[in-house]
This record gives C-alpha cells, sequence and structure tokens, in this order.
C-alpha cells in the first residue's frame, strides 16, 4: 500500500520536474537554440566529411577491385610482346599487363587552342587484364576497325561528344579522323589532369582507348609495349617488386617503376581523403569544444539562479540524484536538438558534398551513404562532451545544502584586478572599470570565451588561405614561371636545330627550347625517378622561381633540386648525387647540387641546358621549346603546329589559367560561403550566451542605472562592453591560432605534385576577423533587444 | 541638532511636481487591477514627503509614476511646465538623469565599482555634480571610497546609494523604503542622513514607508490604502530623527 503509493507519487514528480524542464527549456530558448546550433554543426561536420569519406573509400575499393586497377606502374622506351613472361614471372607479381600509350594532338572543331589527347591501346581479343575501363555509353572497340575509339566521359561531356560522332587527331604525324563508338571511364583518370598542367581541363584535354592492332602499327609499336603494371600477390614486399621491375626493364629504357600511391589520379583522389580525415576530426572536435563550454556555462547559471528552487525540491524530500538528472536533462535536450539538426543537415550537405566529388572524380556507384556506426558515434561522441560540460555545473546543484539553497548566494567579491593594479584602470571611466573587472572577476570564463570566439576566427583562416596560397601560386606559375605564349613539346627528342625552325614559323619572336632527361637520382641509400628539366640559361620565358617570387640564377654546373626532392634524398647545397639517365645512352654521372629551391609544383631538377647535355653524353637533342608568338598569330600557329608530326602536345599557360580561375571562383563561393556559416554559429554562439548570461547576473544593476538615468544605449554598452573586450582577444589570439592550424594543414597536405603555399594575405586576417566581429554584433544586437525591455520595476523591487 | 519649526505653507510657493486625477490600472489576465485611483498631489519645492501605507496600498507606484519610470493610465502630472504623463521612453530617461535621484530598498550598489566609483558612475553623466568624494563626505562616508559593496554594512552601502542619489544635485529625491532592509538604529543613521540632505541642500524629498513612525519627521504626511490618498496631514514641526522609535 505504501509502496503503490510512493510509486504514484514518484510517477506526478517525475512529470512535473518533467514540466519544469520543457517549460524553462522554452523560456532559454535561445540559449538552448544557440547551444544546440553548435552542437549539430559539430555532428553536421562529422556526418558530411566522414561520411563522405566513409562513402568515397567505399566507392574507390569497389572501383579498384571491379577495374582490377594495378599496384605498379612503369613507362618504358619501347619493349617487345616477348618480354611479358618475364615480368609475370617476378616473384610477388600476381597478375602484369602492358599496352601502348601516346600523347597526341587533337583537332576539335570551334578550338582553335591546342587540345590533347591521351591515346591508350586496348587489347585485341577480351578486356584488358589490369586496368580496365568501364563503358558507360555506346560500347567496346572492334578490332577489326581500325579507326573505333573510346573516349573518357568527362571529356565527351565538356565537348558535346557522343557514339556516332567522329574527331580529328594528329596521330604520329598524320591526320587521322576517329569513329567514337564508346564513352569510358577509369580509375586510372579519375581526376584526369593534362601534363604541365594543374587542374582538368576537361575541354582540351581526353583518354582516348582503341585497340592495340590500330595503335601499335601508328607509333611503331607492332608486337610492343611502352607501358607495364602489374597487380602484386598479397603479402608480396612493393619495393622488391618494383627493384626488378625496373632491373627487367632496364635494357628498354625504363622509367622508373613507381607504386599505386604515386599514380597521379589516385594520389588526388587520395589527397582529397586525407584531408576529409583531417577535417572530419578536426571540425567537430572544435564545436564540440565550443559546445561543452557552452553547456557547462549556461547550466552553471540556470543552477545559480534556481538555488531557491533546488531548495524547495530538495525540502520537499528529491533524492540528490533525481536533481542532478533534472539539470542534467537540460544539456540531453540540446544535444538531442542539435543532433537532430546535425543529422539532417549533415545528410544533405554530405549528398552536396559528394555531387562536387563526381564533378572531379568519376567513381561509379558513388553516393553519399550515411552508415550507422558512424551517426552512433557522433550521437555517442556529442553526449559524452555535453555530459561533460554539464557535470560540474550539476554537481554544483546536487551538493548545495538545503538550507543554504535557500538563503540568496552571497554577493560577488571584487577588486582591482591586475590591470588595475597595474595602473591602466586609472585611464578608465567607472563604466570602463566595470567592463574591466568583470572580466577579470571571472578570468577562465573569459578566457575560454575568447578562445572560443577565437576558433572561429581561425576557422575562417584556414579556409581563406588556401586561396590566398593558390593565388599566389597562380601569380607564381603563371605570372613570373610560365611566361610564354605556347610550350611546344615533341613525341621523341628531336635535334636542337628544331630551334630555328620554330622560329621561322608565322608570328614566333622568341624560341627558348628546353630538354626533359627521365632519370633515378641517388643519394646513398635514398633514390627518387624524376624528371631534369634542362633549360636554357639566359632564358627569359621560363625561369626557376622560389615561393617569395624571387628569380634563382641556373648556375653552370650542377642541379638544382625542388626542395620536396632534396628532403627526399636528404642533400642539401654542395652533395653530390648519383644520376642515373633513364633514357639515350642511360649513363650515370656524379653530379652536384648546386642548390635547393622551395617550389610549389612536382619533384623536379633543374640544370643548366648544355650542362645536361654533357651529363648526359648527348649534345644534340631537345624535347620541347617555349615559345612567344604574337597575340593575332596565335590561333594560325596553333593550326600550323597541328599538323607537324613531330609535334606531341601544344600547351597555352593563358587557357590552362583561365580554366583554373573559373574552378577557383566557384569553389571560393562554396567554401566561403560554409566557413562563414560554421564560423558564425561559435560566435555567435559564445557571444550570445555570454551576454545572455552577463543580462541575468546583472539585470538589477542595469535596471538601477537605467531608473538612474541612463539611456538604453548607455547599459548596453555596459552590458555588451564585456563581451567586445572577449571578442577583442579573441581576434589576436584566433590569428595565432588560425596561423597554426593553417601551417598544419599546409604540412599534413603536402604531396609530391602539389603544395599549397604558406602564405597568408593581410587581407585573410582582416576578413575572418571581420566576419567574426559581425556575428558577434548580431548576437549582441539580439540581447540588446532583451534589454530595452528590461523591466525596471519589478527588478527594484526584490532582491535576486 | 536643531529642531526645525515650520509654520503655514505658503500655498503659492512652487510645486516642482503637481499630479491631478492621477490613475493606474494593469491588466492581469481577465482582471483589471486599480493601483491608483485619481490621485491630486502637489510637491513643492524644498519640501520633504513621507508616503505611508501597507504593501499593496499604490505607493510605489505612485512613486514609479513621480519618478519617471512608469506613465499613469490616466490623470496628468507636470514636472513645472513639462508635462509628464505624455513624455516618451526617451524624455523620460532623460528627465530622471537631470532631475532625480533615487534610493532603493535594497540600495542597488554595482558590485564591481567602489564607492566613489558608484557615485561617479552618476557624476560622469551629470550636468553640474559635486565631486564623488564630497557627496560621500556628506553621508559621512570620507573614509570609505575606496571600499566595493561587499566591504560595506547595510547601512553604510545605504549611505553610499544616497550619495550616489544627490551628487547630481537633483531636485527631487526618491526614496523607496529606504530603511526596509536596516535594523533601526542604522536605519535613523540613514535617514537623519536624508533629513540633513534636504535641509542643507534644499532638495524637494519623497520617502515612502509602511513604518508610521517615520512620519513624523516630513513635513507632509500622506496615508495611501487600496491605490487612493486617505489622508493628509502636515506636520508642523518636524520631529528630530533621533526621537524617532520602531
Amino acid at each position: 500500500m505504501v509502496n503503490r503509493g510512493a510509486g504514484i507519487v514518484g510517477r506526478l514528480r517525475v512529470a512535473a520536474l518533467q514540466r519544469k524542464l520543457l517549460r524553462e527549456c522554452w523560456h532559454l530558448k535561445g540559449q538552448m537554440l544557440s547551444i544546440a546550433l553548435v552542437v549539430a554543426t559539430g555532428i553536421m561536420t562529422v556526418i558530411t566529411m566522414r561520411g563522405s569519406y566513409e562513402s568515397l573509400i567505399e566507392a574507390q575499393q569497389r572501383y579498384y577491385n571491379d577495374m582490377r586497377f594495378a599496384d605498379v606502374w612503369s613507362s618504358l622506351r619501347r619493349a617487345p610482346d616477348s618480354l611479358r613472361p618475364q615480368i609475370q614471372a617476378i616473384p610477388g607479381v600476381a597478375l602484369a599487363d602492358t599496352r601502348v600509350s601516346f600523347l597526341a594532338t587533337l583537332d576539335l572543331e570551334g578550338l582553335d587552342a591546342p587540345a590533347q589527347g591521351r591515346f591508350v591501346s586496348l587489347p585485341e581479343r577480351s578486356r584488358p587484364v589490369l586496368n580496365d575501363i568501364l563503358i558507360t555509353r555506346g560500347r567496346y572497340v572492334d578490332a577489326a576497325t581500325p579507326d573505333e575509339v573510346i573516349i573518357s566521359e568527362k571529356f565527351a561531356n565538356a565537348r558535346g561528344l557522343n557514339p556516332g560522332d567522329s574527331l580529328r587527331a594528329i596521330i604520329n604525324g598524320r591526320a587521322r579522323d576517329l569513329d567514337i563508338v564508346g564513352i569510358a571511364i577509369s580509375p586510372e583518370h579519375s581526376y584526369s589532369v593534362p601534363p604541365g598542367s594543374l587542374l582538368p581541363e576537361d575541354d582540351r584535354y581526353g583518354v582516348l582507348w582503341m585497340s592495340v592492332r590500330a595503335l601499335g602499327p601508328a607509333y611503331d609499336m607492332d608486337g610492343a609495349f611502352n607501358e607495364v603494371f602489374v597487380k602484386l600477390a598479397p603479402g608480396t614486399n612493393e619495393r622488391a617488386v618494383i627493384s626488378r621491375l625496373n632491373d627487367v626493364l632496364e635494357p628498354y629504357g625504363g622509367y622508373g617503376a613507381y607504386a599505386r600511391r604515386d599514380q597521379p589520379s589516385h594520389m588526388m583522389l587520395q589527397g582529397e581523403l586525407d584531408q576529409n580525415r583531417v577535417m572530419g576530426t578536426a571540425m567537430p572536435a572544435i564545436f564540440l569544444g565550443v559546445a561543452v563550454f557552452l553547456l557547462h556555462l549556461v547550466l552553471g547559471r540556470l543552477i545559480t539562479t534556481q538555488r531557491g528552487e533546488i531548495a524547495v525540491l530538495k525540502a520537499f524530500g528529491y533524492r540528490d540524484a533525481e536533481v542532478g538528472r533534472h539539470f542534467l536533462m537540460f544539456a540531453l535536450v540540446a544535444v538531442l536538438a542539435g543532433a537532430l539538426i546535425g543529422t539532417l543537415g549533415g545528410v544533405l550537405l554530405g549528398r552536396g558534398y559528394i555531387g562536387m566529388y563526381r564533378q572531379y572524380f568519376d567513381l561509379p556507384g558513388l553516393q553519399y551513404r550515411l552508415s550507422p556506426g558512424l551517426l552512433v558515434m557522433a550521437l555517442a561522441v556529442s553526449l559524452a562532451g555535453a555530459v561533460s560540460g554539464a557535470l560540474g555545473a550539476v554537481r554544483k546543484a546536487v551538493r548545495l545544502p538545503p538550507a543554504e539553497a535557500m538563503r540568496p548566494e552571497p554577493p560577488a567579491r571584487f577588486r582591482p584586478g591586475l590591470l588595475e593594479r597595474l595602473g591602466v584602470g586609472r585611464l578608465l571611466p567607472a563604466s570602463g572599470r566595470m567592463i574591466l573587472r568583470n572580466v577579470e572577476r571571472k578570468p577562465v570564463q573569459a578566457f575560454f570565451s575568447s578562445l572560443g570566439v577565437a576558433f572561429s576566427v581561425a576557422i575562417l583562416i584556414i579556409g581563406l588561405f588556401m586561396f590566398d596560397g593558390v593565388n599566389h601560386l597562380i601569380d607564381l606559375q603563371f605570372r613570373k614561371i610560365q611566361r610564354e605564349d605556347i610550350s611546344v613539346s615533341f613525341l621523341q627528342n628531336v635535334s636542337a636545330s628544331a630551334h630555328y625552325d620554330l622560329g621561322r614559323l608565322q608570328g614566333v619572336t622568341r624560341v627558348e627550347t628546353y630538354r626533359s632527361a627521365p632519370v633515378r637520382l641517388r643519394h646513398g641509400h635514398w633514390s627518387r625517378e624524376t624528371v631534369i628539366q634542362g633549360m636554357e640559361r639566359d632564358g627569359v620565358l621560363r625561369r626557376i622561381v622560389t615561393v617569395d617570387g624571387v628569380v634563382h640564377p641556373l648556375p653552370a654546373e650542377g642541379v638544382i633540386l625542388s626542395q620536396v626532392l632534396a628532403r627526399r634524398l636528404q642533400v642539401k647545397t654542395g652533395d653530390w648525387l648519383i644520376a642515373e639517365m633513364l633514357e639515350g645512352r642511360r649513363q650515370s654521372e656524379r653530379v652536384r647540387v648546386a642548390g635547393v629551391v622551395e617550389d610549389f609544383l612536382g619533384v623536379t631538377a633543374y640544370m643548366d641546358l648544355e650542362a645536361l647535355h654533357r651529363l648526359t653524353g648527348e649534345y644534340d637533342v631537345i624535347s620541347g621549346a617555349y615559345l612567344s608568338v604574337q597575340a593575332d598569330e596565335r590561333s594560325g600557329l596553333y593550326r600550323e603546329l597541328k599538323q607537324v608530326p613531330a609535334v606531341a602536345g601544344v600547351a597555352s599557360p593563358a587557357s590552362m589559367l583561365e580554366s583554373f580561375e573559373r574552378e577557383l571562383a566557384r569553389n571560393i563561393f562554396i567554401s566561403v560561403g560554409f566557413l562563414v556559416g560554421f564560423a558564425s554559429v561559435i560566435a555567435v554562439g559564445v557571444i550570445y550566451n555570454g551576454a545572455r548570461i552577463a543580462l541575468s547576473e546583472r539585470g538589477r544593476e542595469l535596471a538601477s542605472l537605467r531608473v538612474m538615468g541612463f539611456h538604453r544605449r548607455e547599459v548596453a554598452t555596459l552590458l555588451l562592453g564585456e563581451q567586445a573586450v572577449v571578442t577583442l582577444i579573441a581576434i589576436p589570439l584566433g590569428w595565432l591560432i588560425g596561423y597554426g592550424l593553417a601551417y598544419l594543414m599546409v604540412e599534413s597536405l603536402q604531396t609530391d605534385t602539389f603544395r599549397i603555399p604558406y602564405v597568408i594575405a593581410a587581407r585573410t586576417y582582416w576578413v575572418a576577423a571581420l566576419i567574426t566581429v559581425a556575428a558577434a554584433v548580431a548576437s549582441a544586437f539580439v540581447v540588446r533587444r532583451r534589454l530595452d525591455s528590461l523591466d525596471l520595476i519589478s527588478v527594484l523591487k526584490t532582491r535576486e | 541638532m536643531a529642531v526645525t519649526t515650520q509654520t503655514d505653507r505658503d500655498d503659492s510657493a512652487k510645486a516642482v511636481l503637481r499630479a491631478s486625477q492621477l490613475s493606474k490600472y494593469y491588466e492581469m489576465g481577465e482582471v483589471k487591477v486599480h493601483a491608483l485611483k485619481n490621485v491630486d498631489l502637489s510637491l513643492y519645492e524644498g519640501e520633504l514627503l513621507v508616503l505611508l501605507g501597507a504593501s499593496g496600498s499604490g505607493k510605489s507606484t505612485l512613486l514609479n509614476i513621480l519618478g519617471g519610470l512608469d506613465v499613469a493610465s490616466s490623470g496628468s502630472l507636470f514636472y513645472g511646465d513639462q508635462e509628464l504623463s505624455t513624455a516618451t521612453a526617451s524624455e523620460l530617461t532623460q528627465y530622471r538623469r537631470d532631475h532625480v535621484g533615487f534610493v532603493f530598498q535594497f540600495y542597488n550598489l554595482i558590485s564591481s565599482l567602489t564607492a566613489r566609483e558608484n557615485v561617479s558612475l552618476v557624476t560622469d553623466i551629470a550636468a553640474d555634480p559635486m565631486k564623488p568624494e564630497e557627496a560621500l563626505a556628506l553621508v559621512g562616508l570620507e573614509s570609505r571610497l575606496d571600499h566595493f559593496p561587499a566591504q560595506l554594512s547595510g547601512g553604510e552601502q545605504q549611505r553610499v546609494a544616497i550619495a550616489r542619489a544627490i551628487a547630481k544635485r537633483p531636485r527631487i529625491l526618491l526614496c523607496d523604503e529606504p530603511t526596509g532592509a536596516l535594523d533601526a538604529s542604522t536605519g535613523r543613521l540613514v535617514l537623519s542622513v536624508l533629513n540633513q540632505v534636504n535641509r542643507e541642500t534644499g532638495t524637494t524629498m519623497a520617502i515612502i514607508t509602511h513604518n508610521a513612525a517615520i512620519g513624523r519627521i516630513g513635513d507632509t504626511v500622506l496615508r495611501m490604502s487600496s491605490g487612493e490618498i486617505v489622508e493628509r496631514s502636515r506636520n508642523d514641526v518636524r520631529e528630530d530623527v533621533e526621537h524617532i522609535e520602531w
């Protein structure tokens, strides 16, 4: 009987407490919402970034498996098909495949600017053993019909080409009309960047697959190949296979084998995935950290204002655990609301995000999928964070003895802080001192508030500085390094006399030749395949330019290494390297490191052209040339060069720059939008809650001032001045954090092909500060409206 | 302390505040509460008015309206020639800022400011203020200038509040239960300070209290009940604060 009664009372009690919870959550809706939004953003970043990461990884793995994506790659000059069993016999090789691949000029209708195609052979019968293609439209080529071609999907889309259309290419110097029979994608070309460019140029670069029966003879590769790949048996030592493969290919002009991780398309995709993984961990950590702090702040204040109510609850016999649970529920409500918003937003954003990836990487079947595991993890982490944030405050409520809780909290004790003891206070009016002392009285809270807002500044900096870096890079690459109008590359090395032939072409005002010599550089047990770029020493069209924009002179002797390469080889200026040439006579020579430059693209070695000739023992060879061309003669020159048999490709920095800037503008727009949103959520969360709490703590004081004749604006200054101080401290702190995080990001995102310059423009700092200040002002404005409706009379009649 | 004797008031003496037919009602849900009913009142230059009444009698409502914190539902209120009953919120703020001083039951000092700074907060925005030190000396706190509210007793805090209220030389000083939170002897000390300010500075003063004994220190005593003035009396002789017991 007694038990049943207690049970009913218990149930009623819970119901009443829950009603209190709901009403007070509603009363605190602004603060609860701002915390929920911070939590939501944290969860959203997890769900978007990690979710996209998981979706991309899954699609990548499936695609690689289905297409039998190779593990080790090498190109070479030419080897007979009869070498293939020997490759297959290398221990650890599970499968091997070979093919013919060349770069050729495409003659595209309606495009004067040069276009290039990567021609890749397909086996006569059945499909490639490795690196297969996925036909999305049309059909496979018929070996009996030599002019049939399959083209890459992005190229097809960019040029509006379909099966049934035809296309003209200059193959080995002969113009050929090819019939498009199919459209395909391949993991090798998920991210397809033309040689020498930074970003995809889908309207002027495509991959074209043809039967080996048609392509082989066209390039004098009948019964031969110039590319080889292998799939490793499980548990194989990759380095051993690479080394053996290099030995086997050595007599056939092997350019050095490399692992999948160095395959350009894979590397780009992997870089993006790594970035997602890093951001998917760092961003949620920042947001959840801020949420923990805010929950602590808001619940702490709630418990202070409810001392009397806690006393009454305890006096009526509520247990400590029940009171504690009641206040903990506030945190849970905020987190659950945040989780709901964050999950919905995260899934939507993740879909958009994956949609963006689809434009860059064709991964079949790529779609955003939210795994239940990820959702559970995000929820668990947020809940744990919220509980830890609430715990301190809740403990305070639980520990409060009922009799003490009945009495009002003792008045806050103030004393002049450090700044005032140093004499700064004397310079301030009484209102200024009031602000200063409120900040100094709770230094930990002020510090964390500033830290929170600082992260908002930092998030903006790490987002925006990327564009500074890229802008800097564009400026260097296209205005200081690539100063030619057109660069011409030859199919094979040609005689240096081509210099004069090019100079005689209509409109050409300057010619500088270059030679790209594939090489394996060795230093101790470190080695690396790369290309030595031989350049004319007095050249003006291409120069070595450091990150600072300083032109690095080319010495008469020795090799200049890009910093990444020097680091890989563990060398510094003055050290000696062994250069094993990978073409021509393939001789090995010692070469001195004449300098190290910090650059952004590739791992290159530069040398004076004459010195390179001496190093290789071949004097009359060049690989290509840089040309200055009169503007009105460019189209004519393009047309003429398209007809020259030896020309493999013609590239124009201007067209590269154009597509680059187009991409960039779009990316800036999207990223900045999200960043501003994310950063504002933090700034608003911290400033709004800070001001609301200050208003609740000091409402009486402020009302008294209003009664004494202070205008609303003056009272608002006193209240919001504290938040202004927090924001002002936050800005330099945020700059510092942003500076540090940007550095870490540059370091972690460094790859062999591409390095983001660590450049942060002054404008970025100011924009980041300005956006944060705007968010802070907006939240202050909302609180000010509350201040305006302060009830002057009721606040004076009662003690807190 | 000298005993002030005030004989028949010269009715032509200047009224600082003139209220006629002031009424105030609040809508509390569906109930209409009449807090003030047709109150006529004049507050004269230099006068010390005591408003007596039980809680809920309407005295605070009247004080709030006189102080420009609230506006009447009907009737008129003039400060000199300025009509306060139709003033905007901003005009009322300016009125309080320039002409009215307030002393509250719970002092309402700014806890983060010292005694001197609490006073200078007001002198900073006043046209012709006293020096904060001078105002604090007037209430006998010249030795407690740099103490924070938490370091002062209740009576001291209330005297700081009085100093803060008078430092801008207001024409009217409104005190809402100024001794309500104090024990009798501290309360007497605070009242004698108010009395002294009234005599020395000629500030017009209204004190509201539920303590009938305090009525004896005023020139005029109004007793309120249910929102109406039910009794008006005038003291020919203002009693010395020290002689009041409660």
